[in-house]
């Protein structure tokens, strides 16, 4: 057998003096207890909320894309605001899981449940709006390339929107298997310990009749590495692609190759962030602070203050490229998200994206929990006008009758309050009947960095590198 | 449906499982299998499995996606509805990249996803025998197949490797249709006997 040591220095990941049997106890404690009165206040308040947003989707539906308060410049408004926002928040789930994984970074395994189940909430509420976007949505099918009998005529596969559809519905797709694939070891671990008969039945079905078997976890093995491999291009297509929309537009302020690269890094940022916002309430919520850690937390904070950054530049890149290039029309549509109607949206995002995060380059902060908090959201914030702000440059088109300013309607709030309200119902369900962090992938990284596990490495840790060899060798 | 008598041991580390199955393999046992609760890295190769060939059939399944994405497109706007998209040629290769990504994509997940389901023999519905209710928790289990001429010597040299716990049982090898919230006939056979 193996010595499994690893450097002391490194932070654990699993406070506390635990064994497997505990990590499954702290798990699963929350699971099968009665839900909590905070929870169901929560519960039924989000459920409310996502009521109040399909009554402003049939009242949308009824009357047609009108109640709106789109216009001739500004034909996506909030819409789509939100849809880049929910897509961007959806990104850090997958990046986590896939791409820190093929980073070997063990600190994702405290994480990775909870924030892919997010990134699956949040592409499920980016996908309404542009499908009732669509206003005649009884026709949605017809983005599908299906056999039909007007010609047959196919969807435009050179279009960007189109690709759109295929990014997002593949990207949940996959996502969902990659976080699926993971729970089934989990569930069967919650089957065999069930009391009752209902939860012995559900969790039965749910863990596919998983029993452990060292074949079994091998390919499982595989399995999660390819889909990681398979997931990272994925994740970084997926926000290309939205970019795209804009991109390949022929439109001042969006027609630019910046894009994709920035888009990414903004959806990186904003997924991190929603991550935060979630985890700590999580963690507190269901008693989980020896999983995840403040070394965690810092960790997010630490990919935080970098995608910051690199979005803070590709801001600043933008308006030089602007002034840079001569175009007039590019230039104008700049000054105009400086200084026009809408400086409030602009400096807002310069504001919460670039100047507060740089907060985080010190150790103090990124290790509080609450201001870790409050940054989250100001994070969130900023992102959703930087998406505004991209969109809200139309308003003033190239010819000065058609100039407006637009502000949302009450249909249109009220959806985005009913996609929280969709995210949020999804959210409270799965922190009360799925393992929040996944058990199996706990107890494989325990002894290597559990800190009970790590003080008796302490041992080795000044030994003489011959004498250690020496030792070890015998083992093998 | 084929209900065998198993051998079965019952370790609470994997640090005690190694050896235990170097020895039992040693000993010339077949070992039916090793559950554990979570993915013990090398006991496959303690145990002589081989590699797992999922990575190449994900590979299969992605070209499969590749040649769709492509072979559709191009067939449509060549050969099925050519359409004039303000001058562009009708087979535009880089304008197609993004789809044909993304179904590569989605063919290898999906495909491997279900593999992985088949090989496994796992789907909703599907039940199979747990020798040890803690061994989707913490406990470790070996299982050797047994007749009644070798499962004294086999549960003896079990004890000898430094399980917590060895016993025999009547069990299904395979999995079945059920439900884990009823018991089945054999399961009630034997507590009866």
């Amino acid at each position: 057998m193996h010595l499994k040591y690893e450097s002391i220095i490194r932070e654990p990941l699993v406070d506390g003096n635990k064994t497997y049997h505990q990590i499954t106890e702290d798990i699963c404690a929350p699971i099968e207890r009665a839900p909590s009165k905070l929870w169901r206040i929560g519960f039924l308040m989000s459920l409310s909320l996502l009521g109040f947003g399909a009554f402003s989707i049939v009242w949308e539906v009824y009357w047609g894309t009108g109640v709106w308060n789109l216009n001739k410049t500004i034909g996506w408004g909030w819409d789509i605001t939100n849809f880049v926002w929910w897509v961007g928040i959806g990104h850090a789930g997958t990046l986590i899981s896939a791409i820190l994984l093929l980073f070997r970074q063990g600190w994702r395994t405290g994480v990775n449940r909870a924030a892919e189940a997010m990134t699956i909430f949040a592409v499920m509420c980016a996908g309404q709006f542009p499908i009732w976007h669509m206003g005649r949505v009884w026709n949605a099918f017809f983005v599908l390339p299906y056999g039909n009998t007007r010609g047959p005529l196919w969807p435009n596969f050179i279009s960007p929107l189109l690709w759109d559809v295929f990014a997002i519905s593949t990207y949940f797709t996959v996502s969902l298997l990659f976080w699926y694939s993971g729970l089934i070891p989990d569930f069967a671990t919650l089957r065999d310990r069930a009391q009752t008969k209902f939860r012995k039945m559900a969790y039965g079905y749910a863990s596919f009749g998983w029993a452990g078997s060292a074949k079994h976890w091998q390919r499982h093995e595989m399995l999660s590495l390819v889909l990681a491999g398979l997931s990272t291009p994925l994740v970084l297509s997926v926000h290309t692609i939205v970019s795209f929309d804009f991109a390949t537009s022929i439109v001042p302020g969006w027609h630019t190759t910046i894009f994709p690269p920035y888009f990414v890094a903004g959806a990186v940022f904003s997924g991190f962030a929603m991550v935060q916002t979630l985890l700590i309430l999580t963690r507190k919520i269901l008693g989980l602070q020896e999983y995840i850690t403040l070394g965690h937390i810092e960790a997010m904070n630490k990919v935080i203050v970098l995608t910051g950054s690199i979005v803070g530049v590709a801001y600043l890149t933008e308006l030089f490229i602007a002034y840079y290039s001569g175009v007039i029309w590019e230039q104008e549509a700049f000054r105009l998200r400086v200084l026009g109607p809408y400086w409030w949206a602009y400096w807002g995002m310069m504001l919460c994206n670039v100047v507060s995060p740089q907060l985080f380059w010190f150790k103090k902060l990124r290790r509080n929990v609450w201001f870790t908090f409050f940054m989250s959201i100001i994070v969130n914030i900023g992102m959703w006008f930087e998406r505004f702000v991209i969109i809200m440059s139309l308003h003033r088109d190239y010819l000065p009758s058609s100039w407006s300013y637009y502000t949302p309607s009450w249909t249109e709030v009220a959806f985005y309050l009913g996609s929280f309200g969709l995210f949020f119902t999804c959210y409270f369900l799965f922190a009360k009947y799925f393992p929040v962090i996944a058990i199996a992938e706990i107890k494989f990284i325990l002894k290597t960095s559990g800190d009970n596990y790590k003080k008796e490495m302490e041992q080795y840790e000044h030994q003489d590198n011959e004498v250690f060899l020496q030792e070890q060798s015998h083992h093998h | 449906m084929s209900i065998k008598k198993f051998a079965v041991a019952v370790y609470d580390d994997e640090a005690v499982l190694f050896p235990a199955v170097k020895k039992v393999r040693s000993a010339g046992y077949k070992i039916h299998d090793v559950y554990t609760p979570f993915a013990v890295h090398g006991l496959d190769v303690a145990l002589g499995q081989k590699e797992s060939d999922l990575h190449i059939a994900g590979f299969i399944y992605g070209i499969t996606g590749t040649c769709t994405a492509l072979g559709f497109m191009g067939w449509i706007f060549t050969t099925d509805w050519p359409q004039n998209f303000g001058g562009k040629p009708h087979f535009p290769l880089p304008a197609f990249i993004p789809i044909t990504f993304e179904l590569t994509v989605l063919f290898a997940a999906v495909g491997m996803v279900l593999t992985f389901c088949y090989l496994n023999q796992i789907m909703p519905g599907v039940k199979k025998h747990i020798f040890h209710p803690r061994q989707t928790d913490d406990k470790f289990v070996m299982v050797i197949e047994v007749n009644d001429t070798n499962e004294a010597e086999t549960l003896a040299i079990l004890q000898s490797t430094g399980a917590e716990l060895t016993e025999t049982q009547v069990a299904e090898s395979d999995w079945w249709y059920g439900r884990f919230d009823i018991k089945e006939d054999y399961e009630i056979q034997q507590q009866l006997a």
